[in-house]
């Protein structure tokens, strides 16, 4: 059985759409790195498996299931991540919401609660943000909180939508090794959104690239190509490898890099969370 | 040990008055409500939207009265209306919007016209505005306790939910926390606070007890539980000290708790107290 199977699935938002007669199965234990340019649908994606959007036509299967809001077994960490600017909260106690936190009535944190979160705090390297209030870390600090958040459970699939920003480009590396021997350890699924490639490339089983309402699903060598990526960027793209790296090139600029900038950009105007580590 | 001995006797002779030990008792079971309400009305940001119901509470109020009605059905009916249409618009609403500003005005002004026709015009809007802990009576007392204990059950119930919903808004959406509905619950149980609050300090005043304490007690300590009983002990001490210095003083009590609960913030907001606990 795949952990998540699509079937000619097809995802309107608003009127226009995301993804078109989508069909692909990733199974047990993948880590796939999911890229795109802006607006190709990976949060959309993301969201659909979580059922919180339901496909327009087709069927979307996780672990041989409708998707239902809920599911304990995914670990996600959303992409929009509204943090009160001045959230005079602990870390451990902004992570010992999300525990049972859909339930009605008073919370109440059990002994075994608290070891499972230290020891997903320490998992991340972050036991000392436990005591600290949110409105004192840096952005960087957040995002490991909110890392362990989705690690926190034992959850079977992980959705990380674009983890890596507001990251440094030394932390990044060590979130992307984390994140691949936790899965691996765990046999984990791992789906991770991000700007770019060469963030991923030494990580991931397989990359699914979205765009143009289509999406293709392979390793690198097969899908990150000039043909296919100009298929979904709908525009001519060249695919350059150099040194390790690969780079993908529209009229000689680099698309994800230009991607990135625009996107901070974004978020300064939009999040209220934003700052660099 | 003179300290003891006059406070000692200061509390004593306060306590011989009926209507001092009705305003420590309103004031003590208002302070608590408020103070655990109103940390997560700081804790949310919705400081703005608490201070709106207060306003639109007084045309509740003056409305009541006009009718012949007790007023403080009149805040109860029109601020739990208020706060859930501003939870049904959702988070824009409940913000600072421009929206808001305007009702409020608006609510201020119908306040004005009710009480226009009534004949006890000032004391009547004094009371309302600022609060008027000193003629409470028996009765009111249950009523605060009864309102009280529905605001605090009311709390209880949608704790949960309501703390992820604050923390992590996007991620208790994606686990199935009905958010909307649980910020609406919120805002009408901010709505009761509101007005049990305004029976102590005045529609004015409500932030003295809903917005200093929680504000404070978050500055001094960052654990959730830490966080809500010291807002609720902060509450209850700058009531009861506010009504002890206006017994001794003469000034009005509303003036006295505002004071003690700017006091009380700014002290802990300057930096000299981390610096001294870093040094």
């Amino acid at each position: 059985m795949s952990v998540i199977e699509l079937d000619r699935v097809a995802i309107r938002l608003g009127g226009r759409s995301v993804l078109a007669d989508a069909s692909f199965a990733i199974e047990r234990g993948e880590f796939i790195g999911v890229l795109g340019p802006n607006g190709a649908g990976k949060t959309t994606l993301m969201r659909a498996i979580l059922g919180l959007i339901a496909p327009s036509e087709g069927s979307i299967r996780v672990f041989g299931r409708a998707p239902q809001r809920g599911d304990a077994d995914i670990g996600y960490l959303p992409q929009m991540r509204t943090v009160l600017p001045d959230l005079r909260v602990r870390g451990l106690d902004f992570i010992a919401s999300s525990v049972r936190g859909e339930r009605w009535g008073v919370p109440a944190l059990g002994q075994a609660d608290r070891d499972m979160i230290n020891k997903t705090l320490a998992t991340v390297g972050a036991r000392e943000l436990a005591e600290r209030p949110l409105a004192e870390m840096s952005g960087g600090e957040r995002q490991r909180l909110l890392l362990a958040q989705a690690l926190l459970g034992q959850p079977r699939l992980l959705l990380l939508d674009e983890p890596l920003i507001s990251l440094d480009h030394r932390y990044q590396e060590a979130v992307v090794e984390l994140i691949r021997g936790f899965a691996r350890e765990r046999n984990v699924t791992v789906l991770f959104s991000a700007h770019e490639l060469n963030q991923l490339v030494g990580a991931l089983d397989r990359v699914l690239y979205l765009g143009n309402g289509q999406a293709a699903l392979g390793t690198v060598e097969d899908v990150v190509t000039s043909p296919i990526l100009s298929r979904l960027y709908g525009t001519d793209i060249e695919v350059v490898r150099a040194g390790g790296h690969i780079f993908v090139l529209s009229r000689g600029r680099d698309v994800e890099r230009s991607d990135h900038l625009h996107d901070d950009g974004h978020d300064h105007h939009h999040g209220r969370d934003h700052h660099h580590a | 040990m003179m300290v003891m001995t006059t406070i000692t006797a200061v509390t004593t002779t306060m306590l011989e008055y009926d209507f001092m030990r009705n305003a420590f008792a309103a004031a003590g079971v208002a302070a608590i409500v408020s103070g655990l309400v109103g940390y997560f009305l700081v804790l949310r940001g919705q400081t703005f939207a608490g201070h709106a119901l207060g306003h639109i509470g007084f045309a509740g109020a003056t409305g009541a009265v006009l009718v012949g009605v007790a007023s403080v059905w009149g805040l109860v009916g029109f601020t739990v209306a208020a706060g859930i249409g501003m939870g049904l618009m959702g988070d824009r609403i409940s913000g600072r919007d421009v929206v808001i500003g305007v009702v409020l005005a608006l609510a201020l002004g119908f306040g004005l016209l009710f009480l226009h026709y009534y004949t006890a015009f000032a004391a009547q809007a004094t009371a309302l505005l600022f609060g008027n802990v000193l003629a409470v009576d028996r009765a009111m007392i249950v009523t605060l306790i009864g309102l009280g204990a529905i605001t605090l059950g009311g709390l209880a119930v949608i704790m949960r939910p309501l703390i992820f919903a604050t923390l992590q808004p996007e991620l208790a959406e994606a686990k199935g926390v009905p958010v909307r509905f649980v910020s609406t619950a919120f805002l009408a149980i901010v709505a009761l606070a509101v007005s049990e609050s305004a029976q102590i300090v005045g529609v004015l005043l409500v932030f003295a007890l809903m917005v200093g304490p929680p504000a404070t007690a978050q500055r001094l300590v960052v654990g959730l539980w830490s966080g809500m009983a010291l807002s609720a002990a902060i509450a209850l001490l700058e009531a009861w000290l506010g009504i002890t210095i206006a017994y001794q003083t003469d000034w009005p009590v509303s003036f006295c708790i505002s004071l003690l609960s700017a006091v009380g913030y700014f002290l802990t907001r300057g930096n000299w107290l981390q610096r001294r606990a870093s040094g």
